[in-house]
């Protein structure tokens, strides 16, 4: 009996492979039915549809990002602390000191390639019509799930606390004070006043609501850092989950009906 | 030495490195062509030439070229490749002004469209592909150009380019393959591959290929280059330009031609809930599943309309071009904080009343409330009717004429959804042309209630 052999009959090795070695075409299905990790996947599709050419892989090269980039944003998390004295200066010392220091580029370039991964998964679904019914709700979805990675993106910006990242959240966040209605420099605000007394003003504001205070500051850090570190990757996991889960449901990788 | 050298040796090495890489990438379209590609049956007076002898020669040329590069070794201002002014002073002119580089991205997207059977012949892209990349070559012999394309943080940006390129170009070959296949009746191409294959080993293979290379990639940029890190955040010193993160550089565009409040929230949220509305309001059933342009022409265009010159060609212009002061610099130019551009933009009720040669009705400030806002609707009346017209009035009549067979087929409210996504998707381009030919900076303009448009 080889050594493989030996481990592969062993009673630990049975436990935790609960199918014997996709090495003939009944065990290859098996084995994407009942490992976790596979069961994702139909244990057949069509050819075509999974075709290189024809899917691009846009949408499963995202996932994988977002997967590195959580790997990556919590070896990080452990060398950062989200105030004004330390975050510049942990950043800095991931760059010069830190043998993890690459980590930081990684999540930095990750992030970035994964922006343009979710425009071309959209791009190659719209350009296949796979949008089309009965894919309606899932496209819905995935919409959502592109808001989430630009905020995943934008919370993550500030988070070096460099001019860059600072003056990059100040023009963004800016847009928020022009909210209509909302924002106390956006048309409408000022109906919503009680005996003259104005309710939206740059305390109360939706960009106040974003910021945490009237200008980019401590409490915007640690409002994005608590957005951009458990609040938005949550409520994107379970996004992910219900559009992969409906990807199967309606009607599997698309193809010609 | 210059402070600002265009070239210095390490600019040198490396451009000799990727024209090596060219030189390479050539060779192998050289094997392709001469399998593919056949012979011309006469030509400088020889029978029987084969078509490939035109790349070797190419691939030839650059790999002299890499030499060159990679064995120079004296001072580098004295290296004679270099990019010639009058190029940087003309495409400078072109790409400096938003009339000539909107124009432009529209000519190349209609390009795109029309001449989609020619462009994506695999010569004609690959002889683009090679022009673009020596194009990008030679432009790193500018000093301004480094600064701006090589920014560590505007590299992902040329590689989104590409990958828009790329994809774009498969897109429209496996199209018009399928609306040939289609017109002649054969069956699709998809369908000519729909037996059934295991997901083991045929898709979790090629993922885990994927997942190794993009692991790879992203290690090996990790390693090339250094995220970017500025000075600690300051809350006095603004810097000029103050830019957003590069993929909202199209939104930060939009601010150009309207309010924050426009630009930053309303246009924003339409574009996503017209993205969302997207499977509810197109009706047409053909082209589920497989690349088609034929069959599906208006959702197409008006699909790469909005990606393509307006998101993608806004963020292009916003991260390259926009500089100091929010002025448009040519890609060779210095930015120079001090350039002056004149902004002399004029309201239409501004041009209403004094064309009338009449001042401005300005309300009262003592009068009473109700007075004060019929004056300022008054003043405003053109704009606000044009606007309601735009949104409320085109509709229908697009309904009765261009748009009859959508509104036959789509019923009253998603025709009304379709048609206003449409029209505000066409305001940004409307806007563009009003304020370059009039001048026009508001149709309403009401900075008292912040209600610009």
């Amino acid at each position: 009996m080889s050594v493989t052999e030996y481990i592969r009959k062993s009673q630990i090795w049975r436990s935790i492979f609960r199918h014997p070695a996709p090495y003939d075409r009944r065990n290859r299905a098996v084995v994407v039915l009942t490992n976790f990790f596979l069961h994702l996947h139909p244990v057949s599709a069509k050819k075509g549809g999974i075709a290189l050419s024809y899917t691009w892989c846009m949408g499963g090269i995202t996932f994988f990002l977002f997967l590195v980039e959580a790997l990556t944003g919590v070896l990080l998390m452990f060398y950062y602390r989200p105030t004004l004295e330390w975050a510049f200066t942990d950043i800095r010392a991931l760059r010069d000191v830190n043998t993890l220091g690459i980590m930081r580029e990684i999540h930095r370039w990750g992030a970035h390639a994964m922006v343009i991964t979710v425009w071309l998964h959209m791009y190659r679904v719209f350009l296949t019509g796979s949008y089309k019914p009965p894919r309606e709700f899932n496209w819905v979805i995935g919409v959502l799930l592109l808001v989430l990675t630009l905020l995943l993106s934008f919370t993550g910006y500030l988070l070096p606390w460099d001019q860059l990242a600072i003056w990059a959240i100040t023009v963004g966040s800016n847009m928020a004070r022009a909210t209509p209605f909302l924002g106390h420099e956006g048309p409408g605000f000022q109906l919503l006043n009680v005996g003259g007394f104005d309710l939206i003003t740059n305390a109360s504001d939706a960009r106040f609501l974003l910021l945490g205070a009237r200008t980019v500051g401590e409490e915007t850090l640690n409002r994005f850092y608590i957005l951009h570190c458990v609040a938005i990757p949550i409520v994107v996991s379970g996004l992910i989950a219900i559009h992969f889960w409906r990807v199967r449901k309606d009607g599997g990788i698309s193809q010609p009906l | 030495m210059e402070p600002h050298p265009d070239l210095t040796i390490s600019v040198i090495r490396g451009l000799g490195w990727l024209y090596l890489l060219m030189s390479l990438l050539n060779i192998c379209w050289t094997f392709r062509s001469h399998k593919h590609d056949g012979y011309y049956n006469r030509m400088f007076g020889i029978d029987h030439l084969p078509k490939s002898m035109f790349w070797a020669i190419y691939s030839a040329l650059l790999l002299v070229l890499a030499a060159v590069h990679l064995v120079f070794s004296a001072d580098a201002s004295s290296f004679l490749l270099r990019l010639p002014s009058w190029f940087k002073v003309a495409a400078d002119t072109v790409i400096a002004n938003p009339i000539s580089f909107f124009c432009l991205s529209l000519v190349i997207f209609i390009a795109i469209i029309a001449l989609r059977k020619w462009w994506v012949q695999p010569t004609v892209a690959w002889i683009l592909f090679n022009l673009s990349v020596l194009f990008l070559a030679v432009s790193m012999t500018d000093y301004d150009f480094r600064q701006i394309v090589g920014k560590p943080d505007n590299v992902p940006i040329v590689g989104m380019l590409y990958l828009v390129g790329f994809t774009t170009w498969l897109y429209f070959y496996k199209a018009n393959d399928n609306d040939e296949r289609i017109a002649e009746g054969r069956p699709l191409a998809e369908k000519e591959l729909s037996d059934q294959v295991l997901v083991w080993p045929d898709l979790v293979y090629s993922e885990m290929i994927c997942m190794i290379l993009v692991t790879s990639l992203l290690i090996v940029w990790g390693v090339a280059l250094q995220a970017p890190l500025e000075e600690p955040a300051s809350a006095v010193k603004t810097p000029n330009p103050s830019k957003a993160p590069w993929y909202f550089l199209g939104l930060q565009e939009m601010l150009v031609y309207y309010d924050p409040w426009m630009a930053g929230v309303v246009l924003p949220s339409v574009i996503l809930v017209g993205l969302m509305a997207i499977p509810y309001i197109d009706f047409n059933t053909k082209g589920n599943g497989y690349y088609t342009f034929d069959e599906r022409k208006f959702a197409i265009i008006t699909f790469l309309f909005g990606f393509l010159p307006l998101w993608v060609g806004m963020i292009v212009l916003g991260t390259f071009i926009r500089g100091p002061n929010w002025n448009m610099f040519g890609l060779y130019e210095y930015w120079d904080v001090h350039k002056l551009e004149v902004l002399n933009n004029v309201n239409l009720s501004e041009y209403f009343w004094h064309g009338l040669g009449q001042p401005l009705p300005k309300p009262d400030a003592e009068a009473p409330g109700l007075s004060q806002v019929l004056t300022i609707l008054s003043r405003e009346w053109l704009g606000i009717l044009l606007t309601l017209a735009y949104l409320f009035v085109l509709p229908p009549l697009m309904a009765v004429t261009v748009f009859k067979k959508f509104y036959v087929k789509m019923g009253f409210v998603r025709y009304m959804v379709l048609a206003n996504l449409v029209l505000l998707m066409a305001s940004l381009p409307l806007k563009m042309v009003l304020r370059w030919v009039f001048r026009l900076k508001y149709i309403v303009a009401i900075p008292e209630w912040f209600f610009n448009i």
